[in-house]
């Protein structure tokens, strides 16, 4: 399969701390790849790095063959790779649907679309249709119809988490990372939200990068896995293969065995 | 989706304001004027604090767009009133495009006090400068209108028509950018810009250009004022002035762009009155209006009107 994202020899130091040590690795179009870890492994600053909220100290990082290493993150987004957040990132004072509009509004005004003079309803640049019909296909797809009309602020935290997820679905990425898609959520719902996650991924056609600290999450959706520790990958393999690596029992899993 | 009243209802106000100034005495005249150019501040202003960014400087422009206009009468006999507001937006908006690289960057109080400092800046050179009169300022010659100059009981209405056509027009250009992807993007720049960043728009181009827009309008509204009252001075750009900006869009409220022009209104109104009230005490006057507002009406006066129509 065809690389989409070639990350090599990634490094970054905070201080003392060591956030990534010469990390690589090349993502193919259309895979799902979990990153596991530890906390303070270097998970989410590889997600960082790739969205450019950080740059590396050293090393590159190509999309599609450009080279991105030094791209602002809204002009990384603009190319297709965008991201959803640990802590969701909404606009708490609008409501669900106005959330979806406005992420898609963002579309239209990166395209150019429904400037001053346009008196018709432009439509959004992927999509094929006006705002209000795709936010409501959106909504409907990630099972937030019935909350359209409440406001993001009081959203319970599994919903928050993906409207937050939802919001990406407006730029049609490409390239989607997930900073631990169902941290915060109960244990019976984890399973529930990812699924919907992916089916609504899988229908938009997008790879997908996604932090995940529950195994059973990720051998059921990831295809591969990257484990992180201490900054390097220690693994790099398809779930069943990866989970077993007696350095991820040791330092990522916790099994007494190891 | 519901219809856009916006449009008839700035129809609506012209014509009222049109056939109304017919009878209307001309102190009144004078303050519905003067209302149409705080009111184009505070439209501006408004631009901003719906980006959760309170400026307290927008008085730079206004005072900015009354020296042009005063600049373009004094220097070259120019009094014509749509010339002159022009003269107005046009300097107010290159300063602002030059000073927004700037501005911004920052948000919050830096950007309050950002904006405050550069108006006492400017406050300062005028006060400093003879040739613009100092403290003194200088007088405007009395307005023309495409190069006829009005009898002298038909300046004040003149004025005003003319004053109402700009401003609202003004309005529903407004209202149109409010309408566009960019001037639509205010709200989640105020409630989250990493989400906005991440989307793919500029936080900072987004404010720069509403910066623009906000100094543009406050141009044209000092430009106004100053044909209107034939005097111009640098308390124009004090920050007291700045003050009753900021007062005005907490009364009217960012529910619609009719609600500046409906608070610049009252704010005059009940300035008058006070004044002439209790000539010593007026300001404890406004202190207590600007109080009540906030606390009975935090969503400023427009919301009165959208409660109604949602009940």
């Amino acid at each position: 399969m065809a690389t989409i994202l070639d990350a090599r020899g990634l490094n970054k130091t905070f201080g003392a701390v060591t956030a990534a040590q010469g990390v690589s690795a090349a993502i193919e179009k259309d895979s799902v790849v979990g990153l596991i870890g530890t906390n303070g492994a270097g998970k989410t600053t590889f997600i960082n790095m790739i969205t450019g909220y950080l740059k590396p100290d050293s090393g590159s990082i190509r999309y599609e063959g450009t080279d991105i290493t030094a791209l602002a993150p809204r002009d990384i987004a603009r190319l297709g790779i965008c991201r959803s957040f640990q802590i969701p990132q909404l606009y708490s004072s609008l409501s669900v649907r106005e959330n979806m509009l406005m992420a898609l509004g963002i579309m239209l005004h990166c395209a150019g679309r429904g400037g001053f003079f346009s008196f018709s309803r432009p439509s959004v640049p992927g999509h094929g249709a006006p705002a209000e019909e795709v936010a409501d296909r959106i909504l409907e797809r990630f099972g937030l119809a019935d909350y359209r009309d409440r406001n993001a602020q009081v959203l319970p935290g599994g919903l928050r988490k993906l409207l937050d997820i939802a919001l990406t679905m407006a730029a049609k990425p490409r390239v989607l990372l997930l900073d631990e898609p169902t941290s915060g959520v109960s244990a019976e719902e984890k399973f529930g939200i990812m699924e919907l996650i992916m089916q609504a991924v899988r229908a938009e056609g997008a790879t997908v990068i996604f932090v995940e600290h529950d195994m059973e999450v990720v051998s059921r959706f990831a295809q591969r896995v990257l484990a992180f520790y201490d900054g390097r990958v220690i693994a790099d393999a398809p779930p069943e293969t990866a989970l077993k690596n007696a350095e991820v029992l040791r330092y990522v899993v916790g099994s007494p065995h190891a | 989706m519901k219809p856009d009243r916006t449009p008839l209802l700035l129809g609506a106000v012209l014509a009222a304001v049109i056939v109304a100034g017919l009878a209307l005495p001309q102190w009144l005249l004078f303050i519905l004027t003067i209302a149409c150019a705080q009111g184009l501040v505070v439209l501006g202003l408004n631009l901003l604090i719906r980006a959760g960014l309170v400026s307290f400087g927008q008085a730079l422009f206004y005072c900015i767009g009354a020296y042009a206009a005063g600049g373009l009468s004094r220097g070259f006999g120019i009094s014509d009133v749509f010339v002159q507001m022009a003269a107005g937006i046009a300097s107010a908006a290159i300063v602002a495009f030059l000073l927004g690289f700037l501005l911004a960057r920052y948000r919050g109080i830096f950007f309050g006090l950002l904006s405050l400092a550069l108006s006492m800046i400017f406050y300062g050179l005028i006060v400093k400068s003879e040739t613009l009169g100092s403290t003194d300022g200088f007088n405007v010659a009395k307005a023309t209108l495409f190069g006829v100059r009005p009898g002298e009981a038909w300046v004040r209405y003149s004025v005003l028509v003319a004053a109402a056509c700009v401003t609202l027009a003004a309005a529903f250009l407004t209202h149109r950018y409010l309408k566009t992807p960019l001037g639509g993007l205010a709200p989640a720049i105020k409630d989250n810009e990493i989400r906005v960043e991440y989307m793919g728009a500029s936080v900072r181009y987004a404010i720069h250009v509403n910066y623009v827009i906000a100094a543009a309008l406050a141009g044209a509204g000092g430009a106004l004022a100053a044909s209107t009252v034939g005097h111009i001075d640098p308390e124009m750009s004090y920050w007291t002035t700045s003050g009753e900006f900021v007062f005005i869009a907490i009364l009217s409220g960012t529910g619609s762009v009719v609600a500046p022009f409906l608070g610049a209104f009252i704010f005059g109104a009940i300035r008058t009155m006070a004044y002439d009230l209790s000539p010593n005490t007026w300001q404890m006057s406004m202190g207590i209006v600007l109080l009540a507002a906030i606390v009975f009406l935090p969503d400023g006066l427009w919301s009165l009107f959208v409660r109604r129509r949602s009940a």
